[in-house]
């Protein structure tokens, strides 16, 4: 049985572990307004982007002189695969769900006999994946200097990925992050950003006669790296707001459980101290009896 | 009948200014200043770097863009870019630092063409507004 110090000790151990979680949870309750906030302005961009190369793309007649970034080289060889993950832990599942899904889709290509590469965005995700895949990762891009998500960020892992294309070092590229759903749900999501996929039917793009200056290929090939760049920025923002909203719930449970923790050893605490008592008392009372 | 069209700009960050009182915008198009009026037929073009001029009954604004997307369809504008200011609140020191940056980009030896251009016409619009 653990005597009454030791007891003490781990009670007050345990205490400041919840107030540091406490105070974790706070910060990341504060931080997760705003990255929620940015994450919803950020959207019409995205969709006003993409809903214009739909309707671009629709007017485009001969695939053959599309520019490649929006009909694929043709093959489906080698994948380039772009995982964004965290900066930093204490998030719950967060980096895990993402990593979970991008090496479900690693073992798919796997067997199919595809070439696979990795860029890394986020170093827990390059702790994670460099294990099991730590050869395939050709290139690992961390942003731990800036504080939000923002699209000068975006654009440099854009421009990357773009250079690579060029270099036909790939032929599809695939983006995994968090959707941010809400602080309990985040739903990890693979989207493939090349080839883009322009096959979204909902829209009514029949009879949309656009005017185009310059002409329809030179805004593609302006437009569509810009669209690369879009939509890792969104990815970026819905992860960040994910990964705040996954750490507030984990650091919510952390302090429940540290609460709990703290009960079940003061009881613990206080019997032990009852009993030490009792037995000093029998102790005295039978010596009080010998005489 | 008005002649009134709506106007939205959108930058990554977020919806930067929607109106909907707007009667003539004018925009830096890749070729050459571009006049839109209501009714103005279905368009997609990109910008260069320059000035946006809104006029609406509250007034003419002034917007200084580095680049971006305008659409044009049912009588609503709508313009994507990556880098908007509004010239009304822009600070001296922050358009000397956009021009020394313009400036530089410009006399870098191994830019290509269609970057110089864009710089230089990035340099010429920050002059004019100094």
């Amino acid at each position: 049985m653990a005597s009454l110090d030791d007891l003490k000790k781990r009670i007050t151990s345990v205490k400041s572990t919840q107030k540091i979680t406490k105070a974790m949870k706070m910060v990341a309750a504060s931080k997760l307004k705003r990255a929620q906030e940015s994450a919803e302005k950020g959207r019409p961009y995205s969709e006003k982007m993409n809903n214009i190369i739909l309707n671009l793309s629709s007017g485009i007649s001969d695939k053959e002189t599309a520019p490649k970034l929006l009909s694929g080289t043709g093959k489906e060889q080698v994948h380039l695969c772009v995982v964004l993950t965290s900066d930093r832990g204490l998030c719950g599942g967060f980096n895990a769900n993402i990593i979970k899904k991008a090496k479900s889709y690693f073992a798919k290509l796997n067997k199919e006999g595809k070439k696979l590469k990795i860029i890394t965005v986020g170093s827990k995700g390059n702790d994670q994946l460099k294990r099991v895949y730590g050869n395939k990762i050709i290139e690992n891009i961390s942003f731990k200097k800036s504080k939000n998500a923002n699209y000068f960020d975006a654009e440099k892992v854009g421009k990357i990925i773009i250079e690579k294309f060029e270099k036909e070092e790939f032929d599809i590229c695939t983006i995994f992050y968090n959707q941010f759903k809400n602080v309990i749900t985040q739903i990890p999501q693979a989207q493939q950003i090349i080839p883009l996929n322009t096959k979204n039917d909902n829209q009514d793009n029949s009879e949309d006669n656009y005017e185009f200056e310059p002409d329809e290929d030179e805004i593609l090939d302006n437009l569509l790296p810009k669209n690369i760049s879009t939509q890792i920025f969104k990815a970026m923002l819905e992860n960040s707001a994910s990964e705040q909203g996954a750490r507030m719930s984990a650091m919510d449970n952390a302090t429940r459980n540290a609460g709990e923790m703290v009960d079940k050893l003061t009881i613990k605490y206080n019997r032990s101290r009852q009993a030490a008592i009792t037995k000093e008392l029998i102790e005295i009372i039978s010596g009080a009896e010998s005489l | 009948m008005s002649d009134e069209f709506k106007i939205e700009i959108v930058n990554p960050e977020k919806s930067f200014l929607s109106k909907e009182d707007v009667s003539e915008v004018v925009v830096p198009a890749f070729e050459g200043e571009m006049g839109i009026l209501k009714d103005h037929i279905s368009i997609i073009s990109f910008l260069k770097p320059g000035i946006i001029t809104i006029q609406s009954k509250s007034g003419d604004e002034k917007y200084y863009v580095e680049d971006g997307i305008i659409e044009f369809k049912n009588n609503t504008l709508s313009i994507l870019t990556s880098y908007i200011l509004n010239l009304k609140d822009i600070e001296r020191d922050k358009l000397q630092e956009l021009l020394k940056n313009a400036e530089e980009e410009s006399n870098k030896p191994e830019i290509s063409d269609q970057l110089k251009y864009l710089a230089d016409q990035k340099v010429e619009t920050l002059k004019s507004i100094n």
